[in-house]
């Protein structure tokens, strides 16, 4: 190698107060590389990112860049060096055109007095073509798609003269083609000479796009190398420490005449849901998979009484189940937890136990007062049985991690005696660790307290690994079901992806 | 469809609309001693809107202003009045800069202390409203007393007609000071970096930071303008009616305040120009202006200011929330 490396840590320690946040962490990044730097949620990646972009000073070791050692790099040399962080947020003007967006950033660094508006408005033109991307100069950043703002961001970083451009969970508000349109851009952007981190938790990404990657576990690098190393089972055995589950849920035997928890036959949702039949057992944690708009979401909702336009027969326990509100389905002994728990299933800015009693009002609160010692303690008793890492039941669940909050959802339905548990993406946004635990959670559950679980989701494997029955779903009927050893990651696969084909044709 | 979009353009729209229906029930709408008239009284509230304009473009409110308008005011009438001074530019630099200077006072508590601008401008209002009467006085500076100065700017016509019956009418020369003023603010709003910063402030302050904004620096450009703007038009109304009243400006705060959201800026911040502000502060005058040719009493101006003010900010409201899906 001719050349040293664009940016070498050796070293960096930083700790915040008591706590170790970066333990003696060293990574290089070579001149137009693509490195990916995984690990889960307080892994130490923001802390050596903001340490690369000179917001934070290590407490030991040194950062080289271009093999010159930077001592007290703080956030102007380092954009000056050409490093740039784009953050999940992005940090765009919403209320700007894209044209202003992308030249503000370079006539600050000029210490422009007035704005040239014709020059702005070609070096952005020139920008996005080197991008090989087309947007609307005069269009309003709010206007745009998530993608869109990114592409603005990432040309925002380039047009600052980026050498290295860090960034930050990118694929998270992403479709797959959207996905599919930034990894060519990357891939245009090394072409160019530009080196990426990118800073992720999905491996199918990592795997696809990066060269090189780093783990971090704990503030301690735990693996590193090139990607050809590294597959899934590997990434994810660095990041949590420990092999995850990856085997199958057997449902404990039961009486085929017995009856079952969740008896549909010939239920219809509007236009949407058509003639579908099934029954789960208690004990049974069973799938449903299918593309988005195949109606699995409706068929969730029309179940815990969100849809009036329902035809056919619904029994839970043998009971008929014909709910007009929520409150008839949580009575029935339903619970649904959503697939957006921020905005559907959550009181943010309450605490976990005004969260956890609010979906059993009438339990805690029978007449006008609310019954504390009962709340406390019941919510004491799902905040233990669920493992929800918190300083206690009083702080505001918008505190909480992603994996936590999830916990506070799902816990909180097992308060109301829920004896069917529906699912919608539960583990969406919540890192690896967290994930295998709420599932070895749900698990107990149906093995120990016999509820039955439909879980929806889009992750294959998940439902591969998690369920003892998955059914397939599209255009609003079923279409498959897979059990035992047919029931494979691939077999959904193929399944869905067959679907598509027909779509497509 | 692009027509459309643009806000100016529908606020123009809406500003004839009304006009050619105001025209028809009342003809005399029409008179060119109206329009003068009108356009006379367009140009203190409209200096205040400037100013106004600027801090909801940053995301910021402000209740204060009449207050130093009104503190700007009578300390240089009656300083005048004591020292029996009788220039023009001296007056009204101080009470400009006065202005500027309980500006800062503003920008510093809001900037250092990460104070809610509504909260603190209602403080330092009734503060200097308060200051000016304990200290300065509550007795009105009548016309006899106005230092001969300020009433010959507030008489200075550009135009001058003739009516029929031999009276004379005019154009006050305020108009011109009015529309330089408004095309400063707009040129330093569009064509300087300073100018953009406070449409970046307003849009995500943070955002604005991370690029590498002074926002201290935004943020006391932003507040001391709207100040300087409110002590000039304050005097500018004291010559132009010949009286400097220490209670004056009283609720003024909310016809600004109106013309400003009718005029399309943002209660949100990121969003205004001066041309929607100019439009909006027309529309205002004009609409209290037919009120009273309509011989309707002005108690009900209150009900219906109040009223536009609702209207515009849930109309932009709604376009703000549309344009972020």
């Amino acid at each position: 190698m001719a050349f040293p490396p664009l940016i070498e840590l050796r070293g960096i320690s930083k700790r915040f107060g008591g706590v170790r946040a970066l333990d003696n962490v060293s990574m290089t990044i070579d001149r137009a590389q693509i490195r990916c730097l995984a690990g889960e949620n307080g892994s130490g990646k923001s802390t050596l990112i903001k340490i690369m972009s000179g917001v934070y000073q290590p407490d030991a070791g040194e950062i080289l860049i271009d093999g010159k050692a930077m001592d007290q790099l703080d956030p102007a040399i380092s954009i000056g060096q050409g490093v740039q962080v784009i953050y999940q947020d992005l940090s765009l003007f919403p209320t700007l055109k894209v044209v202003e967006n992308l030249f503000l950033n370079t006539f600050l660094r000029e210490r422009q007095k007035i704005v040239n508006w014709r020059r702005g408005r070609e070096m952005a033109r020139e920008v996005l073509d080197r991008l090989d991307v087309d947007l609307d100069l005069d269009a309003t950043v709010e206007t745009l798609p998530a993608a869109g703002r990114q592409i603005v961001a990432i040309a925002r970083a380039v047009l600052a003269e980026a050498r290295l451009i860090i960034m930050d969970e990118p694929t998270t508000a992403l479709t797959g083609r959207e996905v599919a349109r930034l990894f060519r851009i990357v891939r245009d952007l090394q072409q160019q000479g530009i080196a990426i981190l990118f800073v992720s938790h999905k491996m199918r990404e990592m795997l696809e796009i990066s060269e090189a990657l780093t783990v971090f576990r704990n503030g301690r690098k735990v693996a590193e190398g090139p990607i050809g190393e590294f597959d899934e089972r590997a990434i994810t055995r660095a990041m949590t420490g420990r092999d995850l589950n990856t085997g199958h849920f057997t449902a404990p035997a039961f009486d085929p005449q017995a009856t079952p928890r969740l008896l549909l036959e010939g239920v219809s949702v509007g236009d949407s849901v058509h003639d579908v039949s099934l029954r789960l057992m208690p004990g049974e944690v069973v799938g449903l998979s299918g593309l988005i708009g195949a109606g699995r979401t409706r068929l969730a909702k029309a179940i815990f009484g969100l849809r009036q336009d329902v035809t056919g027969r619904m029994e839970v326990d043998g009971r008929p189940l014909a709910p007009a509100s929520v409150s008839d389905a949580i009575r029935a002994g339903v619970a649904y937890v959503p697939e957006d728990r921020l905005s559907e299933g959550l009181f943010l800015n309450r605490s976990i136990r005004d969260n956890a009693i609010s979906a059993a009002m009438d339990r805690y609160a029978p007449r006008l007062w609310l019954n504390h010692m009962r709340a406390r303690s019941e919510t004491g008793k799902m905040f233990r049985d669920m493992q929800i890492a918190a300083p206690g039941t009083e702080v505001p669940v918008s505190t909480l991690s992603g994996g936590n909050q999830q916990r506070v959802v799902i816990g909180r339905w097992l308060m109301t005696d829920a004896r069917l548990l529906i699912l919608n993406g539960p583990t969406v946004g919540v890192d690896v660790g967290s994930k295998e635990q709420i599932h070895s959670i749900i698990h107990g559950l149906a093995h120990d307290k016999g509820l039955a679980v439909l879980m929806i989701s889009d992750d294959l494997p998940e439902l591969a690994a998690n369920c003892n029955r998955v059914f397939t779903m599209e255009d609003g009927r079923l279409t498959g079901e897979f059990s035992g050893d047919a029931l494979t990651e691939e077999a959904l696969e193929t399944a869905l992806a067959s679907v598509t084909r027909k779509e497509t044709a | 469809m692009k027509l459309f979009s643009n806000t100016d353009v529908v606020i123009a729209l809406i500003l004839v609309a009304a006009m050619v229906f105001i025209g028809l029930i009342n003809p005399a709408f029409w008179q060119l001693p109206n329009i003068f008239s009108l356009l006379k009284s367009n140009v203190v509230i409209g200096l205040m809107a400037l100013g106004v304009l600027l801090i909801m473009i940053s995301g910021g409110i402000d209740v204060s202003f009449t207050a130093f308008a009104v503190a700007a005011m009578y300390l240089v009438v009656r300083t005048m009045v004591a020292l029996d001074f009788d220039g023009v530019i001296i007056p009204f630099l101080c009470a400009t800069a006065i202005g500027a200077l309980l500006g800062l006072m503003n920008a510093g508590i809001i900037h250092k202390f990460h104070m809610i601008p509504l909260i603190v401008t209602l403080g330092t209002a009734s503060v200097v409203r308060g200051l000016v009467l304990g200290l300065v006085g509550t007795s009105n500076v009548n016309i006899n007393q106005m230092p001969e100065a300020l009433i010959e700017v507030g008489r200075a016509n550009i135009v001058t007609l003739e009516r029929a019956n031999g009276t004379t009418f005019g154009l006050s020369a305020m108009i011109v000071v009015y529309i330089v003023i408004a095309i400063s603010i707009h040129l330093i709003l569009t064509r300087t970096m300073i100018g953009r910063s406070v449409y970046a402030y307003g849009a995500d302050p943070e955002a604005a930071k991370r690029v590498g904004f002074k926002t201290g620096r935004t943020m006391i450009f932003v507040y001391c303008t709207a100040g300087a703007l409110a002590g000039f038009a304050g005097l500018l109304h004291s010559s132009m009616i010949w009286l400097a009243n220490p209670r004056d400006f009283v609720g003024l705060e909310l016809d600004v305040i109106a013309a400003v959201v009718l005029g399309g800026a943002s209660i949100f911040g990121g969003r205004g120009t001066v041309m929607g502000t100019v439009l909006g502060v027309f529309i205002l005058v004009m609409i209290q202006n037919s009120l009273i040719l309509m011989g309707i009493d002005t108690t009900w101006q209150r009900v219906v200011v109040g009223g536009m003010l609702i209207c515009a900010v849930a109309v932009t409201a709604l376009r703000d929330r549309r344009a972020l899906v």
